[in-house]
């Protein structure tokens, strides 16, 4: 398996968020994560990545069968695993530009990619710092991409973004996935970005549980339709 | 502005000094071959090494002899501690006096250094620098410290006035050494609708600073801003303050200083105060205490007696944020590589206001002394 978590549980601040958490993700396979605010989403992804202050107390991560619990979140990025952030952070004085040079030495890439996602002008401002919401996300992907892992952790690539802009970082991303065979895991509650990647398998996360993988599609029509509780009443009803 | 000048063929300049010492000058910012420079002033102790100017609109000339042939030296000598009621130390020896005169407008900066190199030398100058209406410069002042300059003194005092349009960007380098002191003092008379910048810069141990430049804002309009990079090694106390006095209406100021302590104790103090209403002004001060044994120390103080003013203040002092480190450790960056470019970034040149050619020639310098201090 190309990355498996097995029997993880995690606190924070003393509290345990995740429960028991089983899941496994195949070369070339893309998962969307669904549940509703606060049901611990973000902190598995932050887990997955190695966050201080993300104590796993039991189970195992494994990335293309090594065990990574143990490694820093730098070590974590070097083997392959990236991240887009929910809220990413803003750092004043180091300029964009800075990173995406740190990323590739591909200079040629870095125009091309920054004007595709209307970038251009964001390259020497300072990361994030002041980025509208939507411009912040396209600074995210932008970077993921230039950094080029193997494994994607995508915490709401979308939310913020406004219609024309989801077309067009949903085709960047759909495109890169695809034509590069990137696996990835992507919460999404807008369920926007389904449209732009081919995600195979889908789960649901409850109460820092999850309740049940299948087909992503269904899924989020079924919660479109009967909301997280009926899913969760459904989800036990099938599983016992 | 009536006229835009252009270089000129450089023209290197000669000094006895020792080839350390002409490092250590440079180092501090002194182009000796003066390619992009329009002119240039050097004293060392009370010794004037060199004092040279490119430009007809430009004067650049030793205070003594200033003061005897230039009937505006001696018109604006003290006055602008006059301006505020204060006292300043008697007894100076040379310093530079610097004019540009009505609409000259300077692309290339001046260059002024004042060195320190006997032992135990007090050195005590005073400085005047008048620029005329419409006129705009950048400049850029060195001080440095020879390695056999033990327990030197150096006494600043500086006089500057910014007349009706004109635009100053006055940018000093302190590169001084674990057992100088040093004591600038320095006021800023600005015009209607002038521009003072004023830019310090200090990478290199020191024993003691202690400086409160002033800026009055005396035309309606004129505007000031004072910005410090400060990075403070273990043994040296920075006490800065950056104050602006408000009096005419429309005016505004910006104060931002950026410390860092490897271990040495920063006292970064601002001070705006109104004199009138209509007055827009903010104050930010920003540390990063990297060590243990390192202390900042922010006083930021407003005063006002209008309601129809917009003041603010902002500070914040701390380790570096966990969160910015985790950032760059996600993209793989290594924890060291990380701190070291929010170190980098946190002391960003870019609030300086600078030229592109001196804007790079001071982040070279950061670079260097941030590299050899982690
Ligand atoms: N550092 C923390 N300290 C205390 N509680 C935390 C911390 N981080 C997360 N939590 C709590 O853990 C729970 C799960 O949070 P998480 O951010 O993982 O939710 P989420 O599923 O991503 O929600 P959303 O859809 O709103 O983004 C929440 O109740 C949250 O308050
Ligand atoms: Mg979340």
């Amino acid at each position: 398996m190309f990355f498996e978590i097995k029997d993880l549980t995690v606190e924070v601040e003393g509290k345990t968020i995740l429960r028991d958490i089983n899941l496994s993700i195949d070369k070339d396979e893309v998962m969307v994560l669904f549940g509703p605010n606060g049901s611990g989403k973000t902190t598995l992804l932050r887990a997955i990545m190695g966050f201080a202050g993300y104590k796993v107390i039991q189970g195992e991560i494994i990335f293309e069968g090594e065990r990574i619990n143990n490694l820093t979140i730098d070590e974590r990025a070097r083997l392959g695993l990236g991240i887009i952030y929910q809220h990413p952070a803003s750092i004043r004085g180091v300029k964009l530009h800075q990173i995406a040079s740190f990323l590739t030495k591909d200079d040629s890439k870095i125009k091309d990619l920054s004007q595709r996602l209307s970038l251009s002008k964001h390259l020497d401002r300072d990361l994030n710092q002041g980025f509208s919401g939507g411009e912040m996300k396209r600074s995210e992907l932008f970077q993921i991409i230039l950094q080029d892992s193997k494994f994607l952790c995508l915490d709401e690539p979308e939310s913020g973004v406004d219609i024309e802009n989801i077309s067009i970082m949903g085709k960047v991303l759909g495109e890169y996935i695809t034509k590069l065979k990137k696996s990835a895991l992507v919460i999404t509650h807008t369920g926007y970005i389904l449209d732009y990647i081919n995600a195979q398998k889908g789960c649901v996360m409850i109460d820092g549980k999850l309740w049940c993988v299948g087909n992503p599609r269904h899924m989020f029509e079924k919660i479109k339709e009967l909301g997280y509780e009926k899913c969760k009443d459904c989800l036990i009803r099938k599983s016992t | 502005m009536k006229s835009v000048k252009t270089a000129s063929s450089g023209k290197v300049l000669n000094t006895n000094l020792k080839k350390n010492d002409v490092e250590i000058i440079s180092s501090s910012g002194m182009d000796f071959s003066q390619d992009k420079r329009s002119g240039s002033f050097l004293q060392s102790d009370n010794k004037i090494e060199f004092m040279n100017t490119l430009y007809d609109g430009l004067d650049i000339i030793d205070m003594e002899t200033a003061l005897k042939k230039i009937p505006e030296a001696k018109k604006y000598y003290a006055r602008a501690f006059k301006e505020l009621k204060r006292d300043f130390p008697k007894g100076t020896k040379g310093g530079y006096f610097i004019r540009v005169k009505k609409g000259t407008v300077l692309k290339l900066p001046i260059q002024a250094c004042l060195f320190l190199k006997q032992k135990a030398f007090k050195q005590k100058v005073h400085n005047l620098i008048i620029i005329e209406e419409g006129a705009k410069v950048y400049l850029i002042t060195g001080c440095s410290a020879s390695k056999s300059a033990f327990h030197a003194h150096h006494l600043g005092i500086s006089e500057f006035f910014v007349k009706k349009g004109a635009y100053l960007n006055f940018t000093m380098i302190h590169s001084w050494k674990e057992d100088t002191f040093v004591k600038p003092m320095s006021i800023a008379i600005v015009e209607e609708d002038a521009t003072f910048i004023s830019n310090y810069i200090s990478l290199k141990p020191v024993k003691e600073v202690q400086m409160y430049p002033t800026a009055v804002l005396k035309g309606k309009s004129a505007r000031a801003s004072f910005n410090s990079l400060i990075l403070s090694h273990p043994g040296s106390v920075q006490d800065i303050g950056s104050r602006v006095i408000f009096k005419a209406k429309n005016t505004q100021a910006e104060v931002i200083s950026r410390a860092i302590s490897l271990g040495g104790k920063v006292i970064a103090r601002g001070h705006l105060k109104s004199e009138v209403p209509q007055v827009k002004a903010h104050l930010e001060c920003r540390g990063l205490i990297l060590s243990e044994k390192g202390t900042i120390h922010a006083i930021p103080e407003m005063e006002s007696d209008y309601r129809d003013v917009n003041m603010s203040h902002e500070a914040a002092i701390g380790k570096i944020n966990k969160e910015e480190i985790e950032y760059l450790c996600s993209r793989g960056f290594t924890r060291n590589q990380a701190q070291s470019i929010i170190v980098r970034g946190f002391m960003d040149v870019d609030v300086l206001g600078l030229p592109q050619e001196l804007k790079q020639g001071i982040e070279d310098l950061e670079n260097k002394t941030l590299q050899s201090s982690f």
